[in-house]
């Protein structure tokens, strides 16, 4: 990482969490739990609240679907960590790693419900260009789905506008498919808290 | 979902107006990303347009302008949120008004019956 305090500027407890962490998975810790960790009360615990419940709380979106949107703007953000790690946990809450290669892939002829379709292209335009308007909004209704479901869609991308930049500019290791897959299933039985 | 509005603000209010080792107005330019001067704004500007262009020597620039890497944490983190609240105000104005021509079609319709 660029900063040297987010490697091994933290304090003792959380230090002695990281050694339990790197015994119990047999994996290095993620640099995004260490920056989460890293004077937690400036970043990590209020951004974790917004991204628990983003990606946990009661949504019709399912978990794959959110974990899905947040690999999608990830890789719209060409952020390659974020993109690995979360199309992992998506490909593990949908049990399906067909489905979120092909949407990653091309989302035009991947086999998705149109509602979803309709709401990846809107976020793919929003964080390319940095701008919707109201008839990319009509778009997304029209094709059936609902404003919380939008609302709720919205609040994943900003999560996952955060972290990737931070990932990106912090300059986060991209780890293995072991490391990978601890991640994910660490994401998948304990939320973001 | 609950909505997030509260806790997006209380995480503005932390990384704007809490203690820090930036000045304040260092982060809020740096949220805004506006009014920074070089090497900083470069930096800034950086992660909230395109991140994965960051580099090293950004990052370098800036070390050489006597910032702490406490500093540069505060005022990275201040850009990224401060970009991703910028689009996610913009998305939820242009959903408001989807709806409010949604609901000035239907009441057209129902006054103009075919």
């Amino acid at each position: 990482m660029r900063l040297e305090i987010l490697d091994s500027g933290h304090g003792f407890s959380t230090k002695a969490l990281f050694a339990l962490i790197r015994t119990v998975s047999r994996q290095p810790v993620l640099d995004v739990i260490k920056l989460v960790k890293y004077r937690a009360d400036f970043y990590g615990e209020p951004m974790g609240v917004i991204t628990q419940d983003a990606m946990r709380g009661p949504s019709t979106w399912s978990v794959g679907d959110r974990e899905l949107m947040a690999a999608f703007v990830a890789k719209a953000n060409q952020c390659e960590f974020s993109t690995k790690a979360h199309s992992a946990v998506a490909q593990g809450a949908y049990r399906d790693e067909r489905k979120v290669s092909a949407v990653l892939s091309d989302l035009d002829s991947a086999s998705v419900e149109e509602p979803l379709r309709a709401t990846l292209l809107m976020l793919r335009k929003l964080t390319r260009e940095y701008a919707v308007d109201m008839n990319d909004m009509r778009a997304v209704l029209a094709a059936g789905a609902s404003r919380q479901q939008i609302e709720d869609a919205l609040a994943v991308c900003f999560s996952f506008n955060v972290i990737g930049r931070l990932a990106d500019a912090f300059g986060f290791f991209v780890p293995g498919p072991k490391a990978i897959e601890a991640g994910a299933k660490y994401l998948l039985a304990r939320g973001y808290r | 979902m609950s909505d997030i509005l509260l806790a997006r603000k209380a995480l503005a209010r932390r990384i704007l107006e809490g203690d820090g080792k930036a000045s304040r107005s260092e982060r809020r330019a740096a949220f805004d990303n506006s009014g920074l001067a070089e090497p900083l704004s470069s930096l800034v500007n950086k992660v909230a347009r395109h991140a994965y262009r960051v580099t090293d020597e950004d990052f370098a620039a800036v070390r050489a302008s006597s910032l702490s890497e406490d500093q540069i944490f505060e005022v990275v983190v201040c850009a990224a949120i401060g970009e991703a609240t910028r689009q996610y105000d913009m998305a939820t104005a242009a959903l408001e008004a989807a709806l409010r021509d949604e609901t000035r079609k239907d009441e057209h319709a129902a006054r103009n019956p075919r």
